[in-house]
């Protein structure tokens, strides 16, 4: 590694990116390698507004094809202290694609002295996306799910992108990746305004559940390997990831409200 | 045809270096020392937005004395250097040793090479994962000193060194070193306030980003206790 100087009309700034660009001989930015037939997909990721902040949850399940390609991947991620990024798509880009934003958020806020607000890192990201665009026409795309804590206007905000890097802020929450419809469909039946932390955690995990019971590539609670989703929350303490056991205990509640019914609430 | 006169090579150098330092004498200094729970830096700076300690990496800190827009250039290739190594390999492959290394090699290369000496003197410390602490205190002739337990930069440099190796203290807590470091940066003609000085700690407790500013309430209650 150098020790990077450069004349003032070509220094990047704060921005890493750009710096890779310029240490390009050293290393490679992501989205430079040819796709294979194999590659592992991750799934269902989420989010929700409440009062004093977000919630963003993930399933752990990989997928390659039909099978399943790993039980304890990881979708959700911080960004930096006050946001947090899921992914869902081709895992191996999308964790690049998120090593990258999580350096990118670090480098800026050490080289400036302070951090970018919550609508400049939501733009950073959607940069990213679209560099990914040429990979995502060979069909490994990656759409992110950002959601922070916006410091300035105090609030929680929740930010989702389109393949071409289409960078779109959802009002109250939003749900993405192959289980997405149903978890989103979830969220909007339980969602209210003032949602407080523990109702909004409970409705995450809801959806989760949901989703896991109508798609097969979406991985559900594992109590056997213990294993449970990811469940983050981001608010003025900053991001914070809920303990295993604590998202276990909400499963366990739903699974035993749901065996007090004499079907299991089946469909067919 | 005029021919340029010549200059012996150790007239040179001694040029610059007495350029150099000059220069740094002129500005204010800085210590860092190791205390029980880390490693304090406090430099002697009347800005509040203009920095002379910041963060480098998740364990390293970065400190400069002499002329600013120099040693911020500095810092900025540091992080550079850093994020990039650890983008590449892994965070726990980022270490204060090789990047002190480049900015000796720098330094010494723009001492010799350019027309204009560095007017800098650059503080690379590193709290390491085994609770070693590493003081990098490189000169503007690319000269590396390593230090364990504390450092001066600066301005007046010698007479600081001397009340802080009489004060220093491997046990001290943070508050008893900020106190002792502010009163050997003042000397014992003057007080420095609140308001004059920078502070920044590299902190074992911290999870991963060990660098934290102490900022003007915090030091206040410290100084003052």
């Amino acid at each position: 590694m150098a020790l990077y100087v450069f004349p003032p009309a070509d220094d990047p700034g704060p921005s890493f990116v750009e710096l890779l660009r310029r240490a390009q001989r050293d290393i490679a930015l992501p989205g430079s390698s040819s796709p294979l037939d194999q590659v592992r997909r991750a799934t269902t990721i989420a989010a929700l507004r409440y009062a004093g902040g977000v919630v963003v949850a993930g399933d752990r399940r990989a997928t390659e094809g039909v099978s399943i390609a790993h039980r304890s991947i990881e979708k959700v991620f911080p960004a930096d202290r006050y946001s947090a990024v899921a992914i869902a798509g081709a895992a191996g880009p999308a964790m690049e694609m998120v090593r990258l934003f999580q350096v990118q958020l670090e480098h800026y806020e050490k080289v400036e002295g302070a951090a970018l607000t919550l609508e400049g890192k939501a733009n950073q990201l959607a940069q990213l996306v679209r560099d990914h665009l040429p990979m995502a026409m060979q069909g490994l795309g990656v759409v992110p799910l950002f959601a922070g804590w916006d410091t300035t206007r105090q609030t929680g905000r929740i930010f989702t992108y389109d393949l071409t890097g289409g960078r779109y802020e959802e009002t109250d929450f939003h749900a993405t990746g192959s289980g997405g419809r149903d978890a989103k469909t979830t969220i909007k039946l339980g969602f209210r305004e003032d949602l407080t932390r523990v109702e909004a955690v409970e409705l995450a995990v809801e959806s989760l559940y949901q989703a896991a019971d109508e798609d097969s590539a979406t991985g559900g609670p594992d109590p056997v390997r213990g294993i449970y989703p990811i469940i983050a929350t981001v608010d003025a303490t900053g991001f914070a990831r809920l303990e295993d056991e604590e998202v276990a205990e909400r499963f366990a509640a739903i699974l035993s409200r749901r065996g007090q019914t004499t079907t299991g609430g089946s469909s067919p | 045809m005029t021919m340029p006169y010549y200059v012996a090579p150790e007239q040179v150098m001694k040029d610059r270096a007495e350029y150099a330092q000059k220069g740094i004498a002129r500005g204010r200094a800085l210590v860092a020392t190791a205390y029980t729970d880390g490693i304090l830096i406090v430099a002697e700076n009347p800005s509040r937005t203009l920095h002379k300690v910041s963060e480098i990496y998740d364990r390293v800190a970065f400190a400069g004395v002499g002329k600013y827009n120099e040693f911020d250039q500095l810092r900025v290739a540091g992080i550079r250097h850093a994020d990039t190594k650890g983008y590449a390999y892994s965070r726990e492959d980022v270490d204060a040793r090789s990047l002190a290394n480049l900015y000796a090699q720098y330094l010494g290369q723009v001492f010799t090479h350019e027309m204009k000496p560095l007017e800098v003197e650059i503080l690379v410390a590193e709290l390491a994962p085994t609770g070693e602490n590493s003081l990098y205190h490189i000169s503007y002739d690319g000269t590396v000193v390593d230090e364990e337990n504390w450092t001066v930069l600066g301005g007046e440099a010698e007479a600081i060194a001397a009340r802080l190796e009489q004060a220093f203290d491997p046990t001290w807590t943070l508050g008893a070193a900020v106190k002792s470091c502010v009163a050997c940066l003042a000397g014992p003609d003057r007080t420095l306030g609140v308001d004059d000085l920078e502070v920044g700690v590299l902190e074992k407790s911290a999870q991963r980003r060990a660098f934290r500013r102490i900022e003007r309430a915090e030091l206040s209650s410290l100084v003052a206790a």
